[in-house]
């Protein structure tokens, strides 16, 4: 391979913030008081808060810092299964913080802000366009988010129609988010498992869907990277039994402009904006989880709703059926904002995306297919699951290879997950990674799979050249430390 | 982990196929989790159980061992009225992992019916369901 | 495209090693009846530079400050953001990382977190805070349903002067679990009437908002006494202006159990409504029931000082539908944002900011009250204050809209007894000038 692209540079040691400052610094520059002082009950006020004090140089250097340990998608290839780790433009950063966004009030009336309002309209039409699926909420601030709003218009509809229902058909290779999101909702989950083949069977869910299964909630492409062929024939079985199909849209990236999820069966959907439209992930969040339905399920969304009255945009809190709110406003805005500009920059081009994606896992599946170890053997969409069992004579772990591509400069894949996979590696390289870069990422796999055999102990040592090396979870569980 | 050679698999327990361990102390029951289970589970890091005084049926989950990534309900070997629980493991979790049948006992039965301890595997019969 | 590096002859390459004849071939095991059959139409593609237009078109489509003077609080407050704060968020190590979850080479965002948690803790006088909840509403509903789930009681109580937007969403989390809410009413001064409780023991929590929705400072320690008369009860507040806490007695000196609101006011922009953030803190001897994830301090192989996500078993991940939450992805940055910001003011500065804070908004509450408007609700306030104004403001409040001044929340919609009643703010960021032209208006 060529050279290595995880070097070490120098980087600084930083205390926490209160090991630094001094009490009578600031580094905020306090505006001018044009108004008297007025009084104040002294028995209400407090000593203020246990901060410390800082100049503008302390805190920009502090964080200046603690930036450089981290490693992020400008910093190289980050190819985590499930989570679209695709290049952020920067065009976005700009368009999110003009003025006329950032300084608006969200109780402004209508009238004072229709260019939010007319934006949040047309992201809403390009989303119904997109997944096939016409009404849409733009409330949820993130998947999961999505998933119990999702959740609860299923509920919603059945109790319509006078006949709750009480459980969920839930795969066995779906995020822990699922479940989850259900349960809130007073579902049962009820667990399917996927046949040899890695997708879902449709006379596995036949011998388990009844009259007080509420719907079906399904991954597609699923969490082993492959399309669910079967789900015409799984959605007709659902909904002869008056059930409705929900599909987890985190791996919406390999679909766009390929399979129109209305026109399958599916009923509802969420998409998560921070990963198929390349919002940034911010280190866990802002993100978004808008939720797509079909018309019959429109009633049951959050309110307030944007509404188009002539040339007018307005929210509307007039649908009775509604659930309710699952924000205090109306999501996360400034997320929004740059997933409508990442459509605007590509409009039909989403397609090309979704392709190159897909051609990219692909590629990097067919390269390391003779290193590590592929149980589902077939073409996949934009991630394909490895694991580490061809290492397991060296008794070295995939946690280990994960810790290596680390010091080779790479962000490690998604480990563990699928659980139905045991060793998981789950690689999902994103459309904006060159042919070059996943090259040299094929190359890295394979040197450490080479030093599995030959010096195993550097890959347990591994990574040696962050910050840090390999940190004691048990004693951070142990011994919970939470706050200084 | 350990080779099925290298468990400790005392004789004065009981064992179920859950791998919780039982032992007759008297009139109460003790019980815990099997070596094989802890060295499964890698280091526990925190055992939730009940209040004293409260009482399960036989194969009712009574609590749940975590480790860093995985939580594990545990069930009661046999029925009855929990009569005390291992304090000490609040803030020694990691007996479970050192001393599994001694310092890392979880809680203590006082059973509905002492028969039912007749009905769980002995040292020999858990070992062949392990190596099965 | 220019965030798509594949050239003709590299995709002609790879495809040659995939095995495909072209693009399409790549999707072989899709059905043909589950394919598209026809092209995505959407507007676009558009350059960078007609993008730069199309984005200053609609944001020069909004009427907001500083064209319009606003005195709208409500949830979302205007106040300054430094420029560090702006510029440090833009460290794009920060921005495009993922959740931490390999912590060697997140330790940036880990030990951010971990001094987060640590602010925030120390401004709610609490032990332990989580790493962020999605905004002020939906930590509200988590924390309900947390004492929902330590208590093993069905029903909670909850003042009427909490924000209704909160309310609303705390509806919809809790109906849809077949929870009960108990509405606590109002008190002629504007504070919650914690005598309609009722019989606590059945009572998973009682929770208020301090400074309320009419920008009362509640009685915590009454509150506290009540919620805690029963042993099992807990006693939670939310907050929607946690910028009082700079200056008021935190909520947790006041045995709340669980304190949990909205963090906007801490360096964020209001950007109508969102991202925002969800601050959400607790009792230690709470922390396995908590929502959210956490990041705590340990070493690592050489001893070295470090942070990794911790206390994981809580999460969904893991345990799945037995979870504490199904919360996943957080407001990660925007926790980061409200450190940066907590960093840059200090003890000193967010004192004197708090300060000055309430003092605008009283030289506000006072000359409104000389133009004619009556202080219907005599509780001491922070930044905002419900005014009852000369019959007729409906119409004057239109009327200045015309002039670019927003006078104020209407809240008439929320509370139909509030007639001629809204809710004013003023924080550090409306100068002295545009409350005496807003007074003037009123007064004439």
């Amino acid at each position: 391979m060529k050279e290595v692209i995880g070097t070490t540079g120098l980087v600084m040691n930083e205390p926490l913030l209160w090991e630094k400052g001094v009490a009578g610094r600031i580094g905020f520059s306090m505006p001018r008081r044009d108004v008297p002082e007025a009084p104040l009950d002294a028995s209400l006020t407090g000593e203020g808060p246990d901060f410390p004090d800082l100049s503008e140089v302390d805190v920009v250097r502090h964080y200046t810092r603690l930036s450089q340990w981290n490693y992020g998608v400008d910093t190289g290839m980050y190819p985590l299964g499930s989570c679209t780790m695709k290049y952020n433009p920067k065009t976005h950063e700009r368009q999110a913080a003009l003025p006329g966004f950032v300084n608006a009030h969200p109780m402004l009336p209508a009238s004072m802000a229709q260019g939010i309002l007319a934006l949040m309209h047309e992201l809403e039409t390009c989303l119904a366009e997109i997944t096939g699926l016409p009404a849409v909420t733009l409330q949820p601030a993130a998947g999961a988010h999505g998933e119990l709003t999702g959740m609860m218009v299923v509920r919603a509809y059945h109790n319509d129609r006078g006949k709750p229902r009480h459980k969920i058909l839930i795969p066995d290779t779906a995020h822990g988010t699922n479940p989850a999101s259900s349960a809130l909702c007073g579902f049962t989950p009820v667990p399917v498992s996927s046949s040899a083949r890695g997708v879902l069977a449709q006379e596995t869910i036949a011998a388990v869907m009844d009259e007080d299964t509420a719907g079906i909630m399904i991954t597609n492409p699923n969490t082993l990277g492959l399309f669910e062929e079967n789900i015409r024939a799984i959605a007709k079985i659902v909904h002869d039994k008056g059930g409705l199909v929900y599909v987890d849209g985190a791996n919406m990236n390999a679909m766009m402009g390929i399979v129109s999820m209305g026109a399958i069966g599916v009923d509802v959907m969420h998409l998560n904006l921070h990963k198929t439209f390349s919002t940034p992930h911010g280190g866990g969040g802002p993100g978004a989880g808008p939720v797509c339905v079909t018309e019959a399920l429109a009633p049951f969304l959050p309110v307030p709703r944007v509404v188009r009255e002539g040339d007018a945009y307005a929210l509307s809190y007039d649908f009775p059926k509604s659930i309710g709110k699952v924000h205090a406003f109306y999501g996360n805005v400034g997320v929004l904002i740059k997933a409508y500009c990442y459509i605007l920059s590509l409009g039909k081009d989403l397609k090309r995306v979704s392709q190159l994606a897909v051609l990219n896992a692909n590629y990097v599946k067919e390269r390391l297919k003779d290193t590590f170890h592929l149980p589902y053997d077939r073409p996949c969409m934009h991630e394909c699951v490895f694991t580490d069992k061809n290492q397991e004579a060296h008794k070295v772990t995939t946690l280990d290879m994960a810790k290596r591509l680390i010091d080779y400069g790479f962000h490690p894949p998604t480990i563990y997950f699928p659980l139905v996979v045991h060793g998981a590696i789950m690689i999902e390289p994103t459309e904006t990674e060159s042919k070059e870069t996943l090259d040299s990422f094929i190359a890295a796999c394979r040197a450490i799979a080479t030093e599995a055999a030959q010096s195993p102990d550097t890959l347990r040592e591994a990574p040696t050249k962050p910050k840090v090396r390999r940190l004691d979870e048990t004693l951070a569980a142990r011994h919970p430390h939470l706050a200084g | 982990m350990k080779e099925l050679n290298e468990l400790i698999l005392p004789d004065d327990v009981r064992f179920t196929e859950d791998h919780e361990w039982a032992r007759r102390e008297g009139e109460t029951v003790r019980v815990g989790i099997s070596d094989y289970a802890q060295d499964q589970l890698g280091d526990i890091v925190f055992v939730e159980l009940p209040e004293a005084g409260s009482t399960f049926g036989k194969g009712d989950e009574f609590g749940t061992v975590e480790s860093v990534k995985t939580v594990s309900e545990l069930y009661m070997p046999v029925g009855g009225e929990v009569v005390t629980v291992n304090e000490e493991l609040v803030d020694h979790p990691e007996y479970v992992n050192t001393d599994p049948y001694g310092k890392g006992w979880m809680i203590e039965v006082k059973p509905d019916d002492l028969s039912e301890m007749d009905a769980l595997l002995d040292r020999d019969a858990y070992l062949r369901q392990l190596e099965g | 495209m220019r965030y798509l590096p594949h050239t003709g002859e590299e995709i002609d390459e790879m495809l040659r090693v995939v095995g495909a004849k072209d693009l399409d071939d790549l999707f072989s095991t899709i059905p043909k009846d589950c394919r598209r059959t026809r092209d995505l139409v959407l507007p676009g593609p558009l350059t960078e530079w007609e993008l730069n237009d199309r984005m200053d078109a609609l944001s020069a489509q909004m009427r907001v400050p500083p064209q319009v003077k606003t005195f709208l609080g409500a949830g979302s407050y205007p106040h300054h953001i430094p420029e560090a704060v702006r510029q440090l968020l833009l460290r794009s190590e920060f921005y495009t990382a993922y959740t931490p979850y390999q912590p060697e080479i997140s330790q940036g965002t880990l030990q951010a977190i971990y001094e987060y948690q640590t602010l925030v803790t120390r401004l709610l006088g609490m032990e332990v805070a989580n790493a962020s909840m999605y905004d002020g509403a939906t930590s509200l509903a988590e924390a309900l349903l947390m004492a929902i789930r330590v208590t093993r009681r069905k029903k909670v109580a909850v003042s009427r002067l909490i924000h209704p937007h909160y309310r609303r969403v705390v509806e919809t989390y809790l109906l849809a679990s077949g929870h009960e809410i108990l509405y606590l009413p109002a008190l002629a001064d504007g504070t919650t009437d914690l005598s309609a409780t009722g019989d606590l023991s059945e009572l998973a929590a009682v929770a208020v908002q301090s400074p309320n929705f009419y920008g009362c400072i509640e009685n915590l320690a009454a509150a506290g006494e009540t919620a805690h008369a029963d042993p099992k009860t807990l006693f939670i507040v939310t907050f929607t202006e946690p910028l009082a806490y700079g200056l008021l007695t935190p909520p947790g000196e006041f045995g709340a159990d669980i304190v949990c609101g909205e963090g906007q006011s801490l360096g964020l922009p209001q950007s109508f409504g969102g991202p925002g953030l969800g601050m959400f803190a607790s009792r230690n001897k709470y922390v396995r029931s908590m929502p959210g994830r956490l990041v705590g301090q340990t070493v690592d192989k050489d001893g070295k000082r470090g942070f990794v996500l911790t206390l994981a078993t809580r999460e969904q991940h893991i345990r799945r539908e037995r979870a504490t939450s199904n919360i996943c992805s957080n407001e990660g940055l925007c926790a980061l944002a409200s450190a940066m910001y907590m960093a840059c003011l200090g003890r000193t500065g967010i004192r004197e900011l708090a300060r000055l804070n309430h003092d605008k908004a009283e030289y506000l509450k006072a000359g409104l009250k000389a133009a004619g408007a009556e202080i219907p609700f005599a509780a001491p306030t922070f930044n905002e204050f419900v005014a009852k104004l000369p019959p007729g403001f409906g119409e004057k409040h239109a009327r200045l809209l015309e002039k670019n001044i927003v006078a104020g929340l209407p809240l008439e919609t929320y509370f139909p007894e509030l007639r001629d009643h809204a809710l004013f703010c003023a924080t550090e960021t409306v100068s002295k000038e545009d409350m005496d032209a807003l007074i003037k208006e009123i007064a004439s």
